[in-house]
């Protein structure tokens, strides 16, 4: 089993037809990602990567019954296109797209509390690599051939890090069930702790690897639900120790700006909640293994 | 981006929220001018730097004569302006504000942030102005007001009032001070700021409701919208090295040890930060180099951290998704080649096409430290650097 998506999910692409979103919807194609169809408005008709090209998301649904979508659409554009899946009744919206401005986000947030929960569109990102559940489907950028199959669930905002504890656990022969990049921006779809509610409840999963960074409350928010919540062991690694106060670490969100928001404060935070701490990036394989040892 | 007091004021101005009486000068001559043509006898001189704290840094002076403008200004124009936010370099001083000195009847802190937790933007305001928000926090934050803005419909005119009957503001300039916060909100939101203080927002004796000093922050993703904004940059504010960067499509910050890092992706980059430090070294920088790096890009990455007089060793750590490992190995081999280091240089490759990568590496025949982990990069970026720093001593 798996969170967020398997091998059946329906896909369609925003933004298909520019260069980067080309590029990766073959790639997802080519791990075996059940892409049925694209939207850039004005390129009805065509095809890119052997699959339809629609004006509209409403169009591209009604033709394909997809019920997820991946957004490479530039920065300008990103926040209307979020906001067109979620109101063509797109289930899963992962946008990769890096650079959307903050208001943009704040729209896109208000605008999908139209929907009631039930009705109401999971996003993830953006400014993320996406989702993979490793030998069933690939939503993002990943380099599919670093992930084992397996049970243990990653979430983090950065993507290389992610591929780091990906590699490092293959190297011990773990596997990941998913792995979900929830982006490195400072209002995002997802939080930690929507993702850490689905790995809790997905019977596919028996651990979570968590990589916060510095900035924002997520961890913290996080941690409060590991605390009154999960059952399944969580590790965790917190990037930027050695990063200083009140400077942008390359991410839009990684600035450490209140308390609470230092590495060393949300490693804290995570700790007095049982959460078992990679003490460097280096050491996160080895703290899964060791967790995952202890737990059988 | 960051802008200076009087492009703020400007902006506040245009949105309905009124300052001091003040003009820009360039030089000491202008800035005598400039009181002058204010009128009234008294005057702040105000270094415009970007960075809070000036006034204890001592970049603010009142003034009583045209003369004293003249002093204060000839003293500051060229200063090194060290404020608690700006580090030990600080920054310099090219540009004053000479303004009006009105007398206070009280100081109000008014600002507007995106709040994360809300995420909407949050007005914050206190009766305790003109001193730093962080320490209002720390001594009263019983004066601390906070209302959140609902998005869809934007700030209201009961929130602002609110505040404004909230902080104490007598009942007949009430008016005037929801207006101010208003005007404020109306400058945050339609020129995508990310962060906007008027701290001081004062209350004059002879009852107007002035900013009597203001700092706004954009962001940096919506200046593509803001030509306005994007023009106010000013490169002299920035650190030479962070604003070439940006100019080259790489995210540098500049620190202060002495192992220079290049790295993809920003979670990375801090992650080999840290495990530099945990292995007992200090680094220099950080450094993302983003996705689908060209050769060309990676080389101008290297002469970025090359251009840090402080680097005595270099490590490159690549896992590359986007990215490809030839690519990244073949700037390296490029750099390398036009611009020869006598310091030792550490590169781990991991990812797409890692194999082709290495290959180039190690044909190029250059003295390349190559590791495989991210552990073992940073311990033989640290022992080279050691080695070499020992070997140069001796």
């Amino acid at each position: 089993m798996t969170i967020l998506v398997d091998r059946s999910i329906r896909v369609i692409v925003q933004g298909i037809t520019g260069k980067i979103g080309a590029f990766h919807t073959q790639e997802m194609i080519d791990y075996g990602t059940n892409i049925v169809g694209g939207v850039t408005p004005g390129k009805s008709g065509t095809k890119q990567g052997g699959v339809p090209v629609f004006d509209t998301v409403k169009q591209a649904v009604e033709e394909t019954d997809a019920t997820a979508s991946v957004v490479f659409v530039p920065p300008p554009f990103a926040a209307d296109a979020i906001m067109e899946a979620a109101d063509a009744g797109i289930r899963l919206c992962v946008a990769i797209t890096d650079g959307i401005p903050a208001q943009d986000m704040i729209r896109v947030k208000r605008y999908m509390r139209r929907y009631s929960r039930e009705n109401r569109m999971r996003l993830i990102g953006p400014n993320c690599a996406g989702v993979i559940s490793p030998g069933k489907a690939l939503l993002g950028i990943m380099p599919g051939h670093i992930y084992l199959e397996g049970n243990v669930g990653i979430v983090g905002r950065s993507g290389t890090l992610g591929y780091e504890a990906a590699s490092q656990m293959k190297e011990l022969g773990i596997g990941v069930s998913t792995s979900v990049g929830i982006g490195g921006d400072p209002i995002n779809g997802s939080s930690f702790k929507d993702i850490l509610e689905l790995f809790e409840a997905d019977r596919g999963t028996r651990a979570v690897m968590m990589i916060g960074e510095i900035g924002g409350p997520q961890e913290a928010e996080a941690a409060q639900f590991i605390k009154e919540n999960m059952k399944k062991p969580v590790v965790a690694y917190v990037a930027g120790l050695s990063a200083p106060k009140g400077r942008r670490m390359g991410h839009a969100g990684a600035i450490i700006s209140a308390f609470g928001e230092s590495a060393s404060e949300k490693v804290e935070i995570l700790r007095e909640v049982g959460v078992t701490i990679a003490p460097s990036p280096s050491e996160i394989g080895e703290a899964v293994a060791d967790v995952l040892r202890r737990a059988a | 981006m960051d802008i200076h007091e009087y492009q703020a004021k400007d902006i506040l101005a245009r949105f309905g929220v009124p300052a001091p009486r003040g003009g820009l000068a360039y030089s000491p001559e202008q800035a005598a001018y400039r009181a002058r043509e204010i009128g009234g006898n008294r005057w702040i001189v105000k270094a415009q730097v970007h960075s809070g704290g000036r006034g204890k840094a001592g970049g603010v002076k009142l003034c009583r004569s045209e003369d004293e403008v003249e002093d204060a200004a000839n003293e500051l124009f060229g200063k090194r302006l060290v404020t608690q936010q700006t580090g030990a370099a600080g920054k310099v001083v090219y540009r004053l504000y000479v303004e009006a000195a009105v007398a206070i009847r009280r100081e109000i802190y008014l600002g507007f942030v995106l709040d994360r937790v809300s995420e909407r933007v949050m007005v914050v305001a206190s009766s305790s102005g003109g001193m730093e928000i962080e320490e209002i926090a720390v001594r009263s934050p019983q004066s601390i007001l906070r209302t959140v803005v609902e998005p869809a419909v934007g700030m209201q005119a009961f929130q602002a009032r609110e505040i404004a009957f909230g902080l104490g503001v007598e009942p007949v300039l009430v008016q005037e001070a929801v207006k101010a916060i208003l005007g404020a909100y109306k400058a945050f939101e339609e020129l995508d700021a990310t962060m906007l203080e008027i701290n001081p927002l004062v209350i004059t004796e002879d009852g107007r409701v002035l900013a009597a000093d203001a700092k706004m922050t954009f962001d940096d993703n919506a200046l593509f919208r803001r030509p306005d904004v994007a023009e106010l940059r000013d490169k002299s504010q920035e650190d030479p090295r962070e604003t070439r960067a940006a100019d080259r499509g790489l995210a540098y910050v500049g620190l202060d040890g002495n192992i220079g890092c290049i790295v993809n992706g920003a979670g990375l980059a801090m992650a080999t930060m840290d495990m530099i430090k945990a292995a007992g070294g200090e680094p220099a920088n950080f450094l993302d180099i983003g996705g689908g790096a060209t050769p060309e890009r990676v080389s101008k990455a290297f002469r970025l951290v090359l251009s840090d007089a402080n680097v005595q060793a270099i490590l490159v750590n690549i896992f590359a998704g986007i990215n490809r490992c030839d690519w990244v190995a073949e700037g390296v081999v490029q750099a390398l080649e036009k611009n020869p280091v006598n310091i030792p240089v550490v590169v781990r490759l991991a990812g797409t096409n890692v194999e082709e990568g290495r290959k180039i590496l190690a044909r190029s025949g250059l003295p390349i430290i190559r590791a495989s982990t991210l552990a073992e990069a940073a311990q033989r970026a640290v022992a080279a650097w050691r080695n070499d720093a020992r070997g140069r001593r001796e």
